[in-house]
């Protein structure tokens, strides 16, 4: 007999009708993999929300750390060139 | 409201000189309208509100099905009994949701559930009180989902990123909840005399304790500054409560029932409506355990939690060794 | 007898009465998970009641509603299979009774997607998909179960134990459903016994079961003969209001 274990975590993403990628629609908790895609069914898709889900147990997640922010994200601050607007065209060179 | 007593372990609200420089860059993050994730420091006073609080509103909603359960099996149509099915599997999904966001904080599902169970934690009073009949479902849906959402809307700009998460999702898919119940408190009021006498009934049980909803007055109310502060508390009580009776007055009147107050009446100058206070000893019974319904509502609970335990671990067990098996044939 | 009304009945009462039965769960699950998903099931059983009954009514002509023959008739004219309203008793219990039925009605529905009759083909068109899910769900939960721990295992086995002689009761024949058979609109229940009987087998050794030695067969519901003492305390429930208040609206 197993001790008292809790249902591990697992997050759950949606593919929405309109072929957007996953998105992140929260959590929930399941003994394994097909029963984690089950409940993701039954909880998150009740209102038609989607044609495709993705499960991952929350401990198999690498996430950025939020000490780390600063070296992580601000170098992207000021590569301003890497967007559109950032390159002024004369309007008769039309739509770009 | 769905946390209606959360009691802070902060003391007075500190002014930004007397913060240490950590807390104040924490809270003018939170006053820049920032969002907090829950791997970033946080005082620790934040995180055990913010337990307390996530906590409370989740079991508010898993308690919170039992009522209007009680009436699942009675539903008088199959139209009826399909609307009030999904209604009440949306207050386990909110609750769902609402305990994964308390688990952010560090905190397990099972472990809240245990303080539920133990006493304590507490829900809201108003799952104390017995559903007697059909109307019952319709004052639920009105009054209950209306005050609920009154304090979940705002909620939805909380500090707390997946708490906030928790409540834009919440939000979208109670929208149907308050106009089911007062569709039914609709066809109630139209119907035959026995009908009416049901509505008016449930309108007089359940318009005190709706008010109670909101939690106790202002100045009575000795933690929501420091809750307001942090953003985890959007309004005062007297606010919202105050909102709540200014737009269910009229609809109550377009329903031809009467609300069981005879000192209410709209003030012209104010444009707000005078009413009178709910019986606050009655509030203070109740969450003390003293209310109608206190016992059945954490027998049932701790019932199914108890009689599901060889279910839960039959099927973790059986995971763990479907992944052993894999392994040893690998 | 309306040979047609008759089938009808048989179709929509057994999951008008599984529905109600799943029904009794909301609040009181194992996990929030499973309350969830044993609300979906319901749903969409009480969705397929509406289906089969409307058409029913339509059938009879008498001028009832789909509502009419679900609160206003007393317990013998009630066409659900016997094992439907066997009262849930504990997860083990409600989820074996939901296999078995599952497991029928998987296969049964396939095949009524050929009916002659478009309506009818139409309903088991749309009733099918969600019948795939809920066997999906149900048989992996019994393996789960009868695997999962000796006390979860023993739980499942007195479930199977107690369901077993209801269980194939659904796939029994008379003139009503050879009267279906001959005009297309349905096969022979009794065709579905040998896949029904493979995917039980197979579900059952998957689940450290054993399926009882016995060939007996409780019957009586589907011709509406001799329900359980259970039937009567169901609709009492569920038939209150509409009992109690006549002609009101909800």
């Amino acid at each position: 007999m197993s001790e008292k274990k809790e249902w591990p975590l697992w997050e759950v993403f949606i593919r929405g009708q309109h072929g957007m990628s996953h998105r992140h629609v929260g959590s929930l908790h399941a003994s394994d993999n097909e029963m984690a895609m089950k409940n993701a069914r039954d909880v998150y898709t009740r209102r038609n929300e989607g044609v495709s889900i993705w499960v991952v147990e929350a401990k198999h997640i690498t996430a950025s750390s939020p000490s780390e922010k600063g070296p992580m994200f601000d170098p992207a601050k000021d590569k301003v060139y890497r967007h559109p607007t950032f390159y002024d065209l004369p309007d008769e060179a039309g739509n770009m | 409201m769905y946390a209606q007593l959360v009691k802070s372990t902060g003391k007075n609200v500190q002014s930004l000189e007397e913060m240490s420089p950590q807390e104040r860059a924490f809270q003018e993050r939170i006053d820049r309208g920032e969002k907090i994730e829950p791997k970033e420091w946080m005082p620790d006073a934040y995180r055990k509100n913010l337990i307390r609080q996530i906590g409370q509103h989740a079991h508010s909603e898993v308690v919170g099905q039992l009522p209007e359960g009680n009436w699942i099996t009675r539903a008088p149509t199959l139209e009826r009994k399909a609307n009030l099915l999904a209604k009440v599997q949306d207050e386990a999904g909110h609750g769902l949701y609402l305990y994964c966001a308390a688990e952010t904080l560090g905190v397990s599902r099972d472990e809240l559930y245990e303080m539920l169970h133990s006493g304590k934690m507490k829900y809201s009073s108003i799952f104390n009180y017995p559903t007697l009949t059909w109307a019952d479902m319709g004052a639920v849906g009105w009054l209950v989902d209306g005050a609920a959402i009154m304090n979940q809307v705002p909620l939805q700009r909380t500090s707390f990123g997946p708490y906030a998460r928790a409540m834009v999702r919440i939000c979208k898919e109670e929208s149907f909840h308050q106009r089911q119940g007062f569709q039914i408190m609709m066809v109630m009021a139209n119907g035959t005399k026995e009908q009416k006498r049901m509505a008016q009934d449930a309108l007089n049980r359940f318009w005190g304790p709706a008010l109670m909803m909101f939690g106790p007055s202002d100045k009575d109310s000795v933690h929501s500054a420091q809750s307001m502060a942090w953003k985890i508390k959007m309004n005062t009580n007297d606010e919202l409560r105050q909102k709540f009776v200014d737009e269910t007055v009229p609809q109550a009147e377009y329903l031809g029932l009467k609300v069981p107050d005879d000192n209410l009446k709209f003030n012209e100058e104010t444009e707000h409506y005078e009413f009178t206070q709910p019986d606050w000893d009655e509030f203070y019974d109740v969450l003390k355990g003293n209310g109608p319904c206190n016992h059945e509502r954490l027998e049932t609970r701790k019932k199914a939690w108890d009689e599901g335990a060889w279910v839960r671990d039959a099927m973790m067990a059986h995971a763990e060794k479907k992944a052993a098996r894999k392994q040893a044939a690998e | 007898m309306n040979a047609l009304f008759e089938f009808l009945l048989r179709q929509g009462d057994n999951v008008l009465v599984l529905g109600h039965r799943t029904s009794e769960w909301c609040g009181t699950a194992p996990a929030l998970e499973e309350d969830i998903a044993l609300a979906n099931t319901a749903l969409d059983l009480i969705g397929q009641t509406k289906l089969w009954l409307e058409y029913a009514a339509e059938v009879e002509g008498e001028g009832r509603s789909a509502n009419d023959l679900a609160f206003l008739r007393d317990a013998y004219d009630f066409r659900n299979v016997l094992m439907l309203e066997t009262p849930n008793e504990d997860y083990g219990r409600t989820l074996m009774r939901q296999f078995l039925f599952d497991a029928f009605q998987v296969h049964w529905l396939t095949a009524l997607t050929d009916s002659k009759d478009s309506r009818i083909s139409e309903i088991a068109m749309k009733s099918v998909k969600e019948a795939q899910y809920h066997l999906e769900r149900s048989r992996d939960t019994i393996i789960a179960l009868g695997d999962g721990t000796e006390l979860s295992n023993k739980k499942m086995q007195a479930a199977l134990d107690y369901l077993w002689p209801y269980a194939r009761e659904i796939m029994l024949v008379d003139d009503v459903d050879e009267a279906m058979h001959k005009d297309g609109i349905a096969p022979l229940p009794s065709e579905i016994l040998a896949p029904w009987d493979a995917l039980v087998k197979s579900t059952m050794r998957d689940a450290y079961l054993t399926i009882p030695d016995s060939n007996f067969v409780h019957k009586g519901g589907r011709t509406g003969q001799r329900h359980t003492e259970h039937l009567g305390h169901m609709l009492a429930t569920m038939q209150v209001l509409q009992r109690s208040y006549p002609g009101a609206t909800w």
